[in-house]
């Protein structure tokens, strides 16, 4: 299969493709789309808090604007294909490394511009709600710009450097909105949580791109596809090395195991952060940079791709474990999101390149959803625990049903948009031979559907636990959660093997980047065994968790321990990874710091020390021999000499007029015989 | 005309002038003696600027500028001599060393 998909990119064919594409006024001016952004955050800023949202309006303007160009190019891709990439040249390094900040406008990134803006839109239209007489309202929907401002310059980079640009500063915005409350400590360690582990993976993301530069000499994704289509040699040497790079950079912001120890803890922000963060920036960062460079994986960097695979598998399969156990709401969703990046990041790693990013797409939307819901479910019992709830079907139930459509997706229940997406990595893993990772994954579907079965249970089902009396939303939250029910429930159908829209076949073709997708398995129809198989596996997990559930059982202890008991500790423990990672820390930490101490102690301190005595010393010398004698000396001589002449000298200032006379008489008499004498 | 008694009786006018102002004791006379000095001078002047013949009567300009000076002077000495006069009750100059270190 290699070799036809080599021989597609080889030039006629190359070429071909990109004749059928088109570009055009909205392709060759999308610039605007990443440019936006950052003018609202300036009058955010500057004239946030005189508007009547506090500069709400300002952002929902620049998403709503944003959201119409890219839904244009959405059409316009799916009806003609476009295809563009503009660039400015910023500076060049050296002779020929130039650094450029451009656009990219493929299928990939027009699905990316179209998540990010209008997911983000419904999201910061309920933001307006949820944070309505919040602290630093004005401040929270800059942040919340420039987060969405960031993921849209990454997801619209052409190169690594403008990638690197927006990672960052999705990470940056990231730390500024986990930390919102930042008055309680854990809040704004979360923050830092979140900010250091990513940082640690950006390293790597950081190399690998140096690497590329230095043997591409071009940071250029298309470049880099070129070069990986043709086996460059210069490549081939490094594929390995920049490959393995790459993904321990994606490996922090998709949270893949062991990195996933930020995600859970970001919740310490505002429930719509938690939303835009899970849904459509931030996370999926990392598995579009897989899917951007999917050629180098596919060609070069074949070696670690069964790495990428058991990663991936860890983490799709035990955060979801995870879920089963957290008692806050929000949680759940995280464990949860952290599972459903494994499935993604799993199919990219085993070559499902439309498999995993069309799972980011139906993913972003019904968890978008789920976390808006469960917002809307925090605002109305202002706790974040599921034991603090129960019962709230009769008093929301508008977001009670768009939560079970959210969930119902999410469990891969047909024929909402989750089961789609998830079949289809299902069907990519078994056709590339990963079997017994398949057979994990149709687990982890399982456990989802448990999972979020529990979640319905403890919060929609049985007697209100909680204090006060709980309302349904207003409808400035409600309309948001109706509309990414609408989207949850049908996007996944446009990726039906064998069912076409429009005129360019259906998500797989719209997906395809410039450079032809190599060894990405299309299945032609749908594959109903193993959607049998997945779709029994999630219902086995909601009957599981009807079982477990449905009855209302009185305490928070029994409600939890349902577990085995061998694995609840551990599971409770998160498996001891934060454990863990704070004793790698402190074990790294103290015998360093000690170590640190001592050099600080005896040989930083005794340097400065030895170095103030010398000085001292030094300048008693100086002040004693050089400065009292030698100087001072002298400047006295002198002023002994003046006050000795002027003592003597003042004599002659008589007073008497006369005397005076005497003497300029006497001069001139003087003067008069000079003349005459020597004149 | 010979310039050379005119001369004389200039430096016989200064030389008197001289002596009143080193030898009186009494500050008006002292300032006698100054105006005594200045007109010698101003007969030099005359003197040389008739044997001269200038045409713009230089010696004669210089004599008036001269003659006003003096008069200025000799308004304020007179002042000066009258303060310390009605302060100390005497002119004579050897008792007011006032100035002196």
């Amino acid at each position: 299969m290699t070799n036809f998909l080599l021989a597609a990119a080889e030039e006629e064919v190359h070429s071909a493709v990109e004749a059928a594409y088109t570009s055009g006024f909205w392709a060759e001016y999308a610039w605007i789309m990443l440019v936006i952004p950052w003018i609202a955050v300036l009058g955010i800023i500057f004239f946030g808090k005189r508007m009547k949202y506090l500069g709400a309006e300002i952002a929902i303007g620049m998403l709503a604007f944003n959201t119409i160009w890219a839904s244009i190019l959405f059409i316009l891709n799916i009806t003609k294909g476009v295809v563009y990439e503009g660039a400015v040249t910023i500076a060049e390094i050296g002779s020929n490394l130039i650094f450029e900040l451009g656009w990219v406008v493929d299928g990939l990134s027009i699905m990316m511009y179209f998540v990010v803006s209008f997911v983000g839109l419904v999201i910061f239209i309920y933001a307006v709600g949820y944070m309505k007489g919040d602290v630093r309202v004005t401040w929270f929907f800059a942040s919340f710009t420039i987060f969405a401002g960031s993921m849209l310059v990454l997801v619209g980079a052409p190169n690594l450097v403008q990638l690197i640009i927006g990672w960052e500063g999705v990470g940056v915005a990231s730390y500024l909105l986990i930390g919102h409350y930042w008055e309680q400590k854990e809040n704004s360690s979360a923050g830092m949580k979140a900010f250091f582990t990513n940082k640690v993976a950006d390293i790597g993301l950081i190399i690998g791109a140096i690497m590329v530069g230095v043997t591409l000499g071009t940071f250029k994704f298309s470049e880099l596809s070129n070069a990986a289509a043709e086996h460059a040699d210069s490549l081939a040497l490094v594929a390995g090395m920049i490959g393995a790079l790459l993904f321990f950079g994606a490996m922090g912001k998709s949270a893949q195991f062991p990195f996933h120890i930020w995600l859970p803890d970001a919740m310490a922000g505002p429930t719509p952060v938690s939303a835009l963060m899970h849904a459509a920036t931030m996370v999926t960062a990392g598995v579009y940079l897989m899917a951007r460079t999917f050629p180098l994986y596919q060609n070069l960097a074949e070696d670690i791709r069964p790495w990428m695979v058991a990663i991936a598998t860890i983490t799709l399969f035990a955060m979801g474990l995870l879920a089963l156990v957290a008692d806050d709401i929000k949680k759940v969703l995280a464990y949860s999101t952290v599972s459903q990046l494994g499935y993604m990041m799993v199919a990219v790693a085993a070559g499902g390149y439309t498999a995993g990013v069309f799972h980011l797409f139906t993913h972003a939307f019904f968890k978008a959803l789920l976390f808006l819901g469960a917002g809307s479910v925090i605002h109305a019992v202002h706790s974040n625990n599921m034991s603090d709830m129960g019962g709230l079907r009769k008093d929301m139930p508008r977001t009670y049903w768009t939560f079970v459509i959210g969930s119902a997706a999410l469990a891969g229940i047909i024929p909402f948009s989750g089961f789609w997406s998830k079949d289809e990595i299902l069907v990519t893993l078994g056709h590339e031979g990963y079997t017994a990772v398949m057979w994990i994954a149709i687990a982890g579907a399982f456990i989802t559907a448990f999972y979020m079965t529990r979640a319905i249970m403890l919060t929609f089902h049985g007697s209100y636990k909680g204090h006060g009396h709980p309302h349904e939303s207003e409808p400035v939250m409600t309309v948001p959660l109706i509309i990414l029910a609408g989207f949850a429930a049908v996007v996944g159908f446009l990726n039906i093997p064998g069912v076409e829209f429009g005129g360019r076949g259906n998500f797989t073709q719209w997906l395809g980047m410039r450079e032809v997708v190599m060894g990405d398995h299309h299945p032609t129809a749908p594959d109903w065994g193993m959607a049998a198989i997945g779709l029994g596996a999630a219902l086995l997990g909601v009957l599981a968790g009807l079982a477990l559930f449905a009855r209302d059982k009185a305490t928070q202890q029994e409600r939890d321990k349902f577990e085995i008991p061998a694995l609840y500790p551990l599971l409770r423990r998160k498996y001891y990874m934060d454990d863990a990672a704070l004793g790698l820390v402190w074990l790294i930490k103290a015998p360093f710091a000690r170590a640190i101490d001592w050099i600080n102690d005896y040989i930083i301190d005794g340097v400065v020390n030895t170095m103030g005595f010398l000085t001292a010393g030094l300048a008693q010398l100086v002040y004693g021999g050089l400065d009292q004698r030698g100087i001072d000396l002298g400047f006295n001589a002198f002023a002994y000499a003046s006050g000795g002449s002027g003592e003597r000298l003042r004599r002659l200032q008589t007073g008497r007029v006369q005397q005076y006379a005497s003497v300029f008489v006497g001069a001139a008499v003087m003067f008069v015989i000079g003349f005459v004498i020597f004149g | 005309m010979t310039l050379a008694p005119v001369l004389v009786l200039a430096a016989l006018l200064f030389s008197l002038g001289v002596y009143g102002l080193l030898a009186r004791r009494n500050a008006v006379l002292v300032l006698l003696a100054i105006e005594l000095m200045l007109n010698a001078v101003n007969i030099n002047l005359v003197a040389f600027e008739a044997m001269l013949q200038d045409s713009l009567a230089t010696g004669q300009v210089f004599a008036i500028f001269v003659i006003t000076v003096a008069a200025a002077e000799v308004g304020i000495g007179l002042a000066i001599v009258l303060l310390i006069f009605r302060n100390r009750a005497t002119a004579n100059v050897d008792e007011f060393s006032l100035m002196k270190w």
